[in-house]
């Protein structure tokens, strides 16, 4: 390692495994600190390919997403190169990848040309793969920082994911132009800290890099520090370890072969460690206590003996670091800082809204459900309790469309009209449709809904226009008689009434057996008696004219909804303007519909051509 | 997380299973393993050999020097070995300043042996160190000078000639054997994501090679890719490390979350009590209130990071504040909830679970007389440190709370004035 600077204010990255917080904080310290280019120039993330919206400031800008190109695990690998291909200027790697993938996906970018420093930052990576990606950065002249870190920070000039945190955060420790103080750490939470006491006690910092907290980091402590050493605008350094390991020792030989010419303020870390009775492992893989060599109080020590200036506890490291950078200014060694002011950033709406300072109107409504919370409700009823309480399909409807808990027997009634709508052969236009869709090869959603589609006055949609008329007509007190001969002077056909085949005397099973259950449950049937007085009337004009599947449905329904109780009268005229009892029979011959795409698959049916002789050519 | 120590019945298990598949060496080791749920009647029905061989028996608890401090049994038959057992397990030894009970025994063929060999294998930063000695066995470190060690960087393979050095004053009939041996063995320790492996000492049977005695540790964070290899792999904890009913909870608390949540008692009397965000952090405060004289007063470690969420978080604080609330003495004590500033973890969200306990244990606060002080900063953190300044206002218990303004551990120094201040 050694050499200098590995950032600048033009360094772009490539970022693997798309998260948008830490992207977007890498944009706004961009904008922070006045670049003109983005510090992100790419983003590989597995199953999205395109482009990323992300602000720069108040603009939005469009980041380009390059994916794998297939399902195939080892295909990262051919997206890692096609990113790299595109963006030939980005020679930071940013790794958000899982434990398990990170070490692969690591090397894979190392070994492109175009990649110089590689960022880990998953916590977890097994230490043998580690020590691969340590191997062949060695001899190919890469910079791993990590695993198990946040990253790290030029100031003014390029930031690592989340490193340094929040905006109001960047700004207090004055991370958008650089200072005179190298910092390396260990831990990546304490490198934040240390951040802020820096800023606190000298002019800032210069560059801050947390190598991680495990047993083996890509790079050392002292790697970055004999780097800092080489940069001339670190004027001094502050190490912070922690206990377990020897990374510190290797410090402790460069300052003592007098490598390091600048001044070190360390300090490590775990000096708690001996009031544990047995061996201990600490939030960090590498803090472990073992060996007498491995301990804070060694480590100390051997860097206060090696020249560093080490203070006597955590607490006294802020003012050994503000004792040391004060000399500097007194020796001159230190030029002050140009203050410059940042550009305010917008605040997202979402933190905004979270902290109460603004308000923004929302653009949907909803009343019927709620999956926020631990299990999703429907009209206020958890999904536990429906299971529990062994509710039906009548009563999720009468919860989802009626937003209330009907009792059992028009739950109940609600099950028979679906059950009884569900399927009416293949041979009604519907069903035809569907068969049809489906025998042309298309998916399952295709053919149902071009048997839908059909559904309309002459199909299925009687059923509402049976309620409307007969509720109309027995609300304004009309006879039989009247209504009738009012409709057919308007030349409209009473829906409800009539059937094909049916006749008095061969009466539809279907609207008995709705008669029969609404007589046995219902408390009310005054709509279906008018209906039958309707009938009846009908009947003495022509054998036919029964009242049909849709008229017992339609003047039920309307017995069911007057009868209950549970409804205002205003709520009925809705319900019965809006078409519920349209969506009843929607609902119900979907299961059909269905059925018979499966149907028309199972029997592996070719194309319907509908034969010559079927049709009449004429002029 | 990270490197574990795994017992000795484990290590001798995986190296038999895996020498086998992977460099076709059959060893011809046995052991069985003997804690206190063992009935010997129906291990000896397993282990037919365990009734026909003359035994060896030692404690299998991660510690070593087993020999010298007169824990090992030799040339027994199996009603011998069930009573040594019977008159040491549960009971407490100490070594090396950690007292501890003995819960787990292995038993394995006694072999009479003449020749000791030594070898270790050491995972290392830039590659491996292995070492080998033909004076292996209890006196190891006085002929430490006697050991040869080879250095491996992890871009080298071995070969005859890497492992040369360490057998090439071998008498010639073993020296094939042995080199066979250890490049075998160190294939088993890579494949298996060994960190540390020895064998003090192995001996040959037969002219086959023998580990006697063998120690191990595996890089736990390698468990996805060594499931099946690992098999049922157990990683006690260290001896002495006992975990008390609370420890025990917590500890169970971790290992369900994919965050981290971590709980020592030190000194059940202590009155000073940490609750800190962040593995850096967590072990500064600790170090700090040691630092400045005051050890003998530090309760517990405790460190809770990785978004641990809200549920989690309060059964955790639930554990600390009983601890620390428990057997008032009346003395003042004090707590920390002390953390860093966070680069990502929202403040305020993690403060709730903590705010929820301590509503809870609000008559166990006033009795034991706690003062609370709080330091934070990260997103979000004006929320979290707000909601906690109107809590202590809302229980009348004493807290303090200080954001980024202030320094990390200043709150420790408080709290060892305000302990050791009378009244």
């Amino acid at each position: 390692m050694a050499t200098g600077q590995l950032f600048s204010r033009n360094t772009q990255a490539l970022f693997y495994n798309y998260k948008q917080l830490p992207v977007q904080r890498m944009l706004d310290f961009d904008f922070l600190c006045g670049r003109e280019a983005p510090s992100v120039a790419g983003i590989i993330n597995p199953g999205a390919e395109g482009f990323q919206k992300l602000f720069f400031g108040q603009e939005e800008i469009a980041i380009p997403v390059h994916s794998r190109s297939s399902n195939i695990f080892s295909d990262f690998i051919y997206s890692i190169e096609a990113a790299c291909g595109a963006h030939p200027s980005a020679d930071v790697f940013i790794n958000f990848a899982s434990f398990r993938s990170a070490a692969a996906s690591s090397m894979a970018a190392m070994k492109q040309p175009t990649i110089r420093v590689v960022a880990i930052i998953a916590e977890g990576v097994p230490e043998a793969d580690t020590k691969q990606l340590i191997a062949y950065a060695r001899s190919n002249n890469k910079v791993v920082i990590g695993p198990a870190t946040v990253g790290g920070i030029q100031a003014g000039a390029f930031k690592i994911g989340d490193t340094a945190g929040t905006i109001d955060n960047i700004i207090q420790c004055k991370l958008y132009r650089p200072g005179s103080v190298g910092f390396v750490s260990k831990s990546g939470g304490m490198s934040n800290e240390l951040y802020n006491t820096i800023a606190r006690v000298t002019d800032g910092i210069y560059e801050g890099i947390a190598i991680g907290g495990d047993v083996f980091p890509g790079s050392t402590l002292s790697d970055h520090v004999l780097r800092f050493n080489n940069i001339p605008q670190v004027k001094m350094m502050v190490v912070l370890g922690e206990l377990g390991g020897r990374d510190e020792y290797s410090l402790v030989e460069a300052l003592k072969k007098g490598k390091v010419h600048k001044p070190v303020v360390a300090w490590v870390s775990g000096t708690c460690a001996r009031l544990f009775k047995s061996e201990v492992q600490f939030g960090h893989a590498g803090a472990k206590s073992g060996g007498e060599m491995e301990s804070a109080q060694a480590k100390n020590q051997a860097l206060r003996d090696a020249g560093a200036v080490v203070p006597t506890s955590y607490e006294a490291l802020e003012g050994a670091i503000k004792e040391t950078f004060e000399k500097l200014v007194e020796e001159g060694e230190i030029a002050p800082v140009p203050e410059v002011t940042p550009p305010p950033i917008p605040e997202d709406l979402s933190s905004a809204i979270k902290s109460g300072k603004v308000r923004a109107p929302t653009h949907i409504i909803s009343t019927i459900s709620d999956e926020r919370g631990e299990e999703p409700s429907y009209a206020g009823v958890p999904m536990s309790t429906i299971v529990e309480k062994g509710y039906g399909v009548g009563d999720v409807i009468s919860l989802l469309w009626f937003k209330r808990s009907l009792p059992r027997y028009c739950t109940q009634f609600i099950e028979i009209c679906i059950m009884l709508c569900a399927d009416h052969g293949p041979c009604v236009s519907g069903a035809h449709n569907t068969i049809v869709t489906a025998r042309a090869g298309k998916d399952l959603v295709s053919s149902l809904v071009s048997g839908l589609l059909t559904i309309g006055p002459r199909f299925g949609g009687a059923i509402d226009d049976a309620a409307r008329y007969f509720k109309d007509a027995y609300d304004r007190g009309l006879s039989p008689y009247e209504f009738v001969e009012g409709m057919k002077k308007k030349g409209i056909r009473v829906p409800g009434i009539g059937h094909r085949i049916k006749r008095a005397d061969n009466r539809d099973k279907r609207v008995e057996m709705l008669q029969k259950y609404a007589h046995t449950h219902f408390p009310s049937v005054k709509y279906m008696e008018y209906a039958v007085q309707v009938e009846t009337y009908t009947l003495s004009k022509a054998n036919n004219l029964v009242l049909n599947v849709d008229g017992a449905i339609a003047s039920l329904f309307l017995d069911l909804l007057a009868g209950s109780g549970m409804f205002t009268k205003q709520e009925i005229d809705e319900i019965v303007d809006i078409g519920y009892l349209n969506g009843l029979f929607v609902l119900a011959r979907s299961i059909g519909l269905i059925g018979h795409t499966f149907d028309q698959k199972r029997l592996k049916q070719p194309l319907y051509r509908h034969p010559w002789e079927d049709v009449l050519y004429t002029k | 997380m990270a490197r574990k120590k795994i017992r000795e019945h484990d290590s001798k298990r995986l190296l038999k299973e895996h020498l086998k598949r992977i460099a076709g060496i059959q060893l011809e080791i046995r052991s069985a393993q003997v804690t206190e749920s063992t009935d010997f009647a129906e291990l000896a029905n397993k282990e037919p050999w365990l009734s026909t061989t003359k035994l060896v028996v030692k404690p299998d608890m991660l510690f070593g020097k087993r020999g010298k401090s007169g824990l090992v049994a030799l040339n027994l038959d199996l009603a011998q070995v069930s009573q040594f057992v019977k008159e040491r397990l549960g009971k407490e030894v100490e070594m090396g300043g950690c007292k501890a009970p003995i819960t787990t025994f292995i038993i394995e063929p006694f072999v009479p042996h003449h020749q000791e060999y030594y070898l270790s294998m050491v995972s290392e930063r830039l590659g491996s160190t292995i070492s080998f000695s033909e004076c292996g066995g209890i006196e190891i470190e006085e002929n430490w000078d006697k050991v040869k060690t080879i250095f491996l960087p992890t871009e080298k393979s071995m070969t005859s000639q890497t492992c040369a050095p360490l057998i090439a004053t071998l008498p010639l009939e073993v020296r094939g054997k042995i080199e066979e041996f250890i490049k075998g063995v160190f294939a088993v320790f890579q494949d298996l994501d060994f960190s540390f492996l020895e064998m003090n000492p192995f001996t040959l049977v037969n002219g086959e090679p023998y580990p006697l005695d063998m120690r191990g540790e595996l890089d736990d964070t390698a468990a996805f890719k060594n499931f099946k290899k690992w098999g049922n792999i157990e990683f006690p904890l260290p001896f002495g490390r006992v975990l008390s009913p609370t420890e025990s909870f917590i500890h169970g608390l971790d290992e369900k979350t994919s965050s981290s949540l971590k709980f020592t008692v030190l000194n059940p009397k202590g009155r000073i009590w940490t609750m800190v965000a962040g593995g850096g952090a967590s072990v500064i405060y600790a170090d700090t209130v040691g630092d400045l004289g005051y050890a003998s007063e530090l309760g517990n470690y405790a460190e809770y990071s990785g978004a641990p969420n809200e549920d989690e978080v309060l059964q955790y604080a639930r554990v600390v504040i009983d601890c620390a609330t428990s057997d008032p003495d009346g003395r003042k004590r004090a707590l920390l909830i002390g953390g860093g500033i966070a680069n990502f973890t929202d403040v305020a969200a993690t403060f709730n679970g903590i705010i929820r306990a301590l509503r809870e244990k609000e008559s166990n606060l006033k009795a034991s007389r706690m003062h609370i002080y709080v330091r934070r900063g990260g997103p979000n953190y004006q929320t979290g440190l707000a909601k906690m300044r109107t809590l202590g206002v809302e229980l009348g218990v004493p807290l303090e709370v200080y954001g980024p303004e202030a320094t990390m551990t200043g709150i420790c120094k408080q709290a060892i004035d305000c302990i050791m201040t009378a009244a």
